[in-house]
């Protein structure tokens, strides 16, 4: 059932993570992902799991929920893992078969594998306690500056609305002609792949003809209601940085200071501390 | 009553189907003058032009013949068509397509932020619109969690929240179940209430009942035009023209063909005030 | 044919925080080329319902048994259940997506593997059952048709799979009066010509009232109760819970009764109100 996907993962809740501005919580998350690719031991991970579980934690999103979003990469991360395992020379733990494995490889596996899940974690927290029309905004703010160089801020910020709107409607309408055209004994799961790319026709059809409808639909309704793009238009929802938000960005100049730290100082002056 | 708020003047429109040489006259001549405060309720079958009038009030649609007024702006002059477009809003016939926003508030300020009304009076406009038509305590909720009715009760409050002086439906309930048909005829009749002008498209004849003008269109061209009860007595005609007359109405048809002497009644108070007194 | 359902659960969005229960404890009986309808507010489960009864959704727990066939079992023929169940959506009219309307009404009989000469007599059986000109409008492409002629192509094209009972979800929404009145009157054709089991749900009474053999009221994923026409609509105060309303002759006689007229009986359609309003004035003059 269509109805089971929840659109851009999104737990409802009314945490601080969840209140705070969207446009910091799309730099810090930015930030937090290259901050990954700054660590180079273990140790470094260590300060990365921390910051995390303190975020997860203040959060409230069940930790279940958010592994639950690894399912999907699972492969990649598998990849990933195996790649490493049995690509990166050194000194030969086992083999099997043709392939070695080195103690570098497992290393490097375990390194590399680790790196792809708090990437995943990371990001799908921002979708997990913003809502999409909230980080719509945030892009829509953020983006701002950038228009004297011909970046359409509004524009953009219009589409992902309007996307983010009609991808529920759009759903339901492909789940309803799916099984309308079953009803009438087609048939999408068999045959050869030719047969069943054939097979979506019945499909796609009714399916694009449903979208310009809507489209046409709301072109006009926008009109009626004097939309004429984004000059002069004020707006709802207008971002503001509050305390919260100052202690968020506190908090966070503490993990990169470790984490910098940690890979930068001289080995004894910082581990001395642990 | 006061002022004409919407005038049309002989309009026609026009346009051209693909491989005919011929163009169509979706509306051929209409004249019609709506009076400011009133409830007019524009009936006719599919293809009649009915909805074609709707989009020339609003200037979604531009004559190519004659023309419209509205609150004295003329539609064809480019100048004016955020005027016009903010005092003759319009409420259109599925839901779904008419809601810009995934949430309930942000879809109401659509409009006030298109005209460039300040966040804090857009907040309050927000409150009051969604409070009248019933849909506050759904402000934070998306519109794919709604009933149809509940969504044209949004759609509604969106064009309340730009202040309009009159608001065009253009069969608001053809997609409705009773219950959503019920809701949003309350909102109209409330609306009226408060003094908005109403011009309500339908092919329902039980909510032309209501309206204090009915107007039917048959082929582009005004066919029947007064009061409720005027319009709906002329039963030859509306079977004609292939529609429906209210239930008590041809009740009371059936009943006079009988030789009982049943008055002109259009509503079913009407009816039970006759048949019980 | 005959459909019988029992003890019918189902839910939604299991184990997410959209979880929601569609349909619980459902049972219903319907015998072969019976006309029964299916009335109750939008979200009581009229449409999760039907959309089992064909195999669509998959029971979360009960039977639905077809012809007396459980089509949940292993090794059920599910298309050729889809065959014998026909089913019609809400707007069906968007189903349709082929160049002309006789390949489209034909992709139901293709899919079925009939030939060529059994897929056109279907095409002009189906098309003539549900009022389409053959010679002036199988050349066409469906999308210019009228929203009525739509919507009997989109009735044609389930008709031609040769179903042994035929579901209609709402058939008539949407549609003005003269297309409205269309369909209601091809759907009793098609079922005094096949003498098929004809399953309805509608929001309308009236038509409720006027072509069905019984009703099945539902509230909450349940259902609520049943009866003929006259036995479900004489039980006012339970519609009313269950968010309905009554057929409009029924409710006039009502109003009269409260007004102290004394209306015998309950008047489902139009004829029988005159009827018996006749009667009465008959009787007042009298």
């Amino acid at each position: 059932m269509i109805r089971d996907i929840t659109i851009g993962q999104f737990y409802p809740g009314e945490s601080g993570v969840h209140r705070l501005d969207p446009r910091l919580k799309l730099i810090l998350t930015i930030a937090f992902i290259v901050s990954l690719f700054v660590v180079r031991d273990f140790l470094g991970y260590g300060v990365v799991v921390l910051a995390l579980g303190a975020v997860v934690a203040a959060s409230r999103v069940p930790l279940g929920f958010i592994l639950r979003g690894l399912k999907a990469i699972f492969i990649i991360i598998i990849f990933t893992f195996t790649m490493n395992m049995f690509m990166t020379a050194g000194e030969v733990l086992f083999r099997i078969g043709v392939l070695t494995v080195t103690k570098e490889g497992l290393y490097n596996a375990v390194f590399m594998g680790l790196r792809l899940v708090f990437l995943i974690i990371g990001s799908s927290l921002l979708t997990l306690t913003t809502k999409p029309i909230k980080l719509t905004d945030g892009i829509e703010s953020l983006l701002k500056p950038l228009k004297g160089l011909g970046v359409p801020a509004h524009e953009l910020a219009m589409m992902m609305t309007i996307a983010l709107r009609f991808i529920p409607t759009l759903l339901e309408e492909t789940d309803k002609i799916m099984k309308a055209q079953m009803a009438r004994g087609a048939d999408f799961e068999t045959g050869s792949i030719f047969r069943r790319a054939r097979s979506l026709v019945p499909i796609l059809v009714p399916l694009f003809i449903s979208a310009f409808r809507i489209a046409q639909d709301l072109a006009m309704a926008m009109e009626a209601r004097c939309y004429r793009g984004g000059d002069g238009r004020t707006k709802l929802h207008e971002l503001k940085f509050r305390r919260r938000d100052a202690v968020a960005v506190l908090l966070a100049c503490v993990y990169f200071a470790l984490l910098i730290g940690e890979r930068f100082l001289p080995a004894w002056i910082f581990k001395g501390y642990f | 009553m006061g002022k004409d708020i919407i005038v049309l003047d002989a309009l026609t429109y026009e346009y051209r189907k693909e491989d005919e040489e011929q163009p169509v006259k979706a509306l051929d001549g209409v004249s019609l003058s709506v009076a400011e405060g009133s409830f007019t309720a524009v009936l006719g079958k599919n293809g009649s032009g009915k909805s074609t009038l709707a989009k020339n009030i609003n200037a979604l649609l531009l004559p190519s013949g004659g023309a419209v007024y509205v609150d004295g702006f003329n539609t064809a002059d480019e100048a004016h068509v955020w005027e016009i477009r903010q005092r003759a809003g319009m409420v259109f016939q599925n839901p779904d397509n008419q809601l810009v926003s995934a949430i309930v508030e942000d879809d109401v300020a659509f409009g006030p932020e298109n005209l460039g009304v300040a966040t804090e009076e857009i907040k309050l406009r927000i409150e009051r619109s969604l409070k009248s038509v019933g849909m506050y305590e759904f402000r934070k909720k998306g519109p794919h969690m709604l009933s149809g009715g509940q969504k044209q009760r949004v759609a509604i409050a969106g064009v309340i929240a730009m202040r309009p002086k009159c608001v065009i439906f253009d069969e608001p309930t053809a997609m409705l179940d009773p219950k959503g048909r019920e809701e949003v005829m309350d909102v109209i009749r409330m609306l009226h209430g408060e003094g908005v002008t109403i011009v309500l498209i339908t092919h329902f004849m039980e909510e032309a009942v209501h309206a204090d003008r009915v107007v039917i269109l048959d082929d582009g061209r005004v066919a029947l035009d007064g009061t409720p009860e005027e319009v709906f007595l002329e039963m030859e005609a509306i079977r004609e023209m292939a529609l429906d007359a209210p239930l008590v109405v041809e009740l009371a048809d059936r009943l006079r063909r009988r030789g009982w002497d049943v008055p002109p009644v259009i509503k079913m108070e009407e009816m039970v005030e006759y048949l019980c007194r | 044919m005959s459909i019988v359902v029992k003890n019918l659960r189902h839910v939604y969005g299991e184990g997410t925080p959209y979880e929601s229960v569609a349909l619980d404890d459902v049972s219903l009986e319907i015998a072969d080329g019976e006309f029964v309808s299916i009335i109750g507010h939008t979200g009581s489960g009229k449409s999760t319902l039907v959309q089992h009864l064909n195999g669509i959704l998959k029971p979360k727990s009960g039977e639905v048994l077809v012809g007396g066939v459980n089509i949940a079992a292993k090794g059920v023929n599910l298309p050729e259940v889809r065959r014998k169940i026909g089913l019609l959506f809400q707007y069906p009219e968007y189903q349709l997506f082929e160049e002309t309307l006789y390949k489209d009404i034909a992709f139901g009989p293709t899919n079925l593997g009939l030939s060529a000469d059994a897929v056109d007599s279907r095409v002009r059986e189906a098309m003539a059952l549900t009022g389409l000109d053959f010679d002036a409008l199988s050349e066409r492409s469906p999308f210019e048709l009228s929203g009525g002629q739509k919507r009997k192509a989109a009735i044609a094209g389930v008709l031609a799979m040769g179903p042994e009972a035929l579901v209609l979800d709402e058939p008539t929404a949407g549609l003005d009066p003269r297309s409205h009145r269309d369909i209601l009157a091809m759907i009793r054709r098609i079922r005094e010509e096949r003498g098929i089991t004809i399953i309805l749900i509608s929001h309308n009474m009236g038509d409720v009232a006027e072509v069905s053999d019984r009703v099945y009221v539902m509230d909450g994923g349940r259902i609520a109760f049943f009866g003929t026409p006259a036995q479900v609509f004489a039980n006012k105060a339970r519609l009313k819970q269950s968010g309905l309303g009554l057929p409009p002759t029924l409710e006039l006689a009502e109003l009269l009764r409260a007004g102290g007229a004394d209306i015998e009986g309950d008047p489902l359609t139009l004829d029988e109100a005159v009827e018996l309003i006749d009667a009465y004035l008959e009787r007042r003059g009298a």
